[in-house]
């Protein structure tokens, strides 16, 4: 919708009429309704009932509490729905926290958002002296919501000797970092996702001795960094209590990722070009991996299939080609056509997948329970109206043998084609 | 009859094994990843294996090295440490001196502050590549061997680092074979002394045993009581998936395929 306010002279016109029918209704609209509340002479609220709500359809008062339709809302509320949060910007942080994230599959993951979050704690705790939380990023990337989560600054590094698995270039990288902002805080994930290692090398470098595990962080003016933390140790048999050092490994969950604000995301430039060195490490690709031999709860791409497949061999043939491993709701596997190791849902396995293809499958709730943390859904189904669309990102409504065989020919296709060309 | 090693020098690899802890019982035991990495040590080919150990011999301890003994091996050295002291600046001059061609270890111990970080600083130390996480070792040959590493999800990555290194072990090697109790009782021990240097921090540190963590709440943050009461009725959603309806099967496969080339899954 445009922006440009546009007069409506027959609105105006019943605006001005007291005695028109719609009277009331326009002025609600046009935001000019006598005021409901206001401020007393003593300080006291005012309310005045008569002047809340609107006449509907057929003749009645209508309230909406919502705060939708208020009438005094005033006019242009009705175009922005979408509500803004408060955008915050530091021009000259007193310090900054440095955080890396995962990024696995080139978005922020809930890690870390955590991370970002425990890092804007770190840069906000005090307000006379506020920290800018600066994020490096390694490769390409499909994020858009990088200020959402909480990030004033973003270094992010494209080039290609840092992309893929370089964690000596990385390294180099970050070394140069510290050189140019000296950050108060170094923030990394603690998890399996290149996080984790990436931490240990820095600290390494830096000569730090870093808390690993680190679970919650709260203040204390007794030490001299301000801040203590609790991290695992012992194969998480035991809680550490030391003060904050400058590298933290963090898991997950050890803050509240931000909610409440935007924050800038100025991307910032390296003041000097990345140090060109020799990689002892030669990153030979990933290696295909049978796709039936990856655990249910951590395959990240599974077909799962319902008692709306009927073509069983057709099935299985599509799982092969799209390399995807095979799940199945509980009819399925009550039939017999699954085995019970491969049943998803709250009585099954609770999948991880990043991406989850549904086929003939309607949804019912112990299967979407299971289900739950998986990014991307895709459901191929006859019924429009079943609950596995809604939870859907992407619903073909058609016979599932037939869409199943249409992708798997057009994957074969791409492949052949590719061959061809090399 | 004996291989013949005149025409290739045996690989030399040094494991460095530390003593677990049972998750259930906490009594001594081998390490999960360090006896992983004794059976990837003892898969390779033309390997010369020799286990290091760095810490004390006490009576409850002993088992669970021996357990490492049994896996075939006639000696385990031993750099004897106190409790609660650093072990680096000891085995980074050990294996300095020793000079292997590949040193495996664990990820992280299953005592003390079980940080990860040591193979981390022994090659920042001693100037040589790291490989984390490993699964398998495909081959060594020329001074350059080929890795597979295990990545998350039951992924694999194939590495090729040229040596001396380190690598680490992840759980998704191979599991250790069972120990032999007659080798076991029959090894022997070969101690080393070594500098000895105090763990300052971690004795000023509380420890303390793991408290459970505490589960996070959904938290609505609504301003009306209408929007309160929707987040807390309202059923899982996408939010607003795209829904194709009287497509045909091949632009209904297109749309699927373009998603699953957007999210990379397909390989």
């Amino acid at each position: 919708m445009s922006e440009i306010k546009r007069r409506d002279p027959r609105k105006e016109w019943i605006a001005r009429n007291r005695l028109h029918p719609q009277h009331l209704e326009v002025l609600a609209e046009l935001g000019q309704g006598a005021a409901s509340e206001w401020m007393g002479p003593n300080g006291v609220l005012r309310r005045n009932p008569h002047a809340i709500g609107f006449i509907g359809p057929n003749g009645i008062k209508r309230i909406d509490r919502s705060g939708a339709q208020q009438g005094v809302a005033g006019a242009g509320a009705a175009t922005s729905t979408v509500v803004q949060k408060p955008l915050v910007e530091i021009d000259e942080p007193a310090f900054s926290v440095l955080v890396v994230p995962d990024m696995a599959g080139g978005r922020l993951s809930g890690h870390d958002r955590d991370l970002l979050g425990l890092a804007r704690r770190l840069a906000d705790a005090d307000p006379e002296d506020q920290g800018a939380v600066v994020a490096v990023i390694f490769g390409p990337h499909k994020e858009t919501s990088f200020g959402e989560a909480g990030i004033d600054r973003l270094l992010h590094l494209d080039s290609p000797d840092v992309a893929g698995y370089a964690p000596e270039a990385r390294l180099g990288a970050l070394a140069v970092v510290e050189q140019a902002w000296a950050p108060r805080h170094w923030l990394l994930p603690d998890s399996k996702l290149g996080g984790g290692e990436m931490g240990r090398r820095l600290a390494a470098r830096l000569g730090e001795r870093p808390a690993t595990g680190v679970w919650q962080v709260e203040a204390d003016t007794e030490v001299p960094s301000g801040w203590r933390c609790t991290a695992r140790g012992a194969a998480e048999s035991v809680d550490i209590q030391r003060p904050l050092p400058r590298v933290a490994l963090a898991l997950a969950e050890c803050a509240e990722p931000v909610s409440e604000t935007r924050h800038a995301a100025v991307e910032l430039a390296l003041p000097q070009p990345l140090p060109s060195m020799l990689s002892r490490i030669e990153d030979l690709g990933q290696v295909p991996v049978d796709p039936s031999g990856v655990a249910l709860s951590e395959a990240e791409f599974i077909l799962s299939a319902g008692n709306g497949v009927k073509d069983w061999e057709g099935f299985h043939h599509a799982a092969e080609v799209l390399g995807a491993t095979e799940g199945a709701s509980r009819v399925a596997v009550d039939d017999g056509f699954m085995a019970r190791d491969r049943q998803v849902g709250a009585t099954g396995t609770w999948v991880t997948a990043r991406v989850y293809v549904a086929v003939g499958i309607s949804g019912a709730i112990q299967h979407l329970q299971g289900i739950q943390t998986c990014e991307k859904v895709v459901a191929i189904n006859m019924d429009p109206g079943c609950d596995m669309i809604k939870r859907a990102d992407l619903a073909v409504i058609g016979d599932s043998a037939r869409i199943l065989e249409a992708l798997v020919s057009l994957v074969e296709q791409a492949r052949e084609e590719k061959r061809d060309a090399a | 009859m004996q291989p013949d090693t005149t025409m290739t020098p045996a690989l030399e690899v040094t494991v460095l094994v530390s003593i677990g802890r049972h998750p259930v019982t906490g009594r001594a035991r081998r390490a999960d990843q360090d006896a992983r990495g004794v059976e990837l040590a003892r898969s390779l080919a033309d390997a010369e294996v020799s286990l290091l150990h760095a810490g004390e011999l006490a009576e409850a301890s002993e088992p669970a090295l021996r357990g490492y003994l049994g896996m075939g091996f006639s000696e385990l050295s031993l750099l004897e440490q106190p409790e609660g002291a650093d072990v680096l600046p000891a085995l980074a001059e050990t294996l300095d001196a020793a000079m292997p061609q590949l040193v495996i270890t664990g990820e992280r111990a299953e005592r003390g502050e079980g940080s990860g970080l040591l193979p981390y600083l022994l090659a920042e130390r001693l100037g040589w590549p790291l490989v984390s996480g490993l699964a398998a070792v495909e081959s060594v040959e020329n001074g350059v061997a080929t890795l597979l590493q295990a990545l998350p999800r039951g992924q694999r990555r194939r590495l090729k680092v040229r040596l001396p290194a380190i690598v680490t072990v992840d759980g998704a090697a191979p599991a250790p074979r069972q120990s032999a109790y007659g080798p076991a009782r029959r090894g022997t021990f070969e101690t080393i002394a070594g500098p000895v240097s105090r763990d300052e921090a971690w004795a000023e540190w509380q420890v303390q045993p793991a408290r459970k963590r505490p589960k996070r709440l959904k938290i609505v943050k609504a301003a009306s009581a209408r929007d309160r009461f929707k987040a807390a009725a309202a059923k899982a959603e996408g939010g607003g998936g795209q829904v194709l309806t009287d497509v045909t099967p091949e632009q209904g496969a297109e749309a699927i395929l373009k998603l699953l080339r957007e999210e990379e899954v397909l390989r």
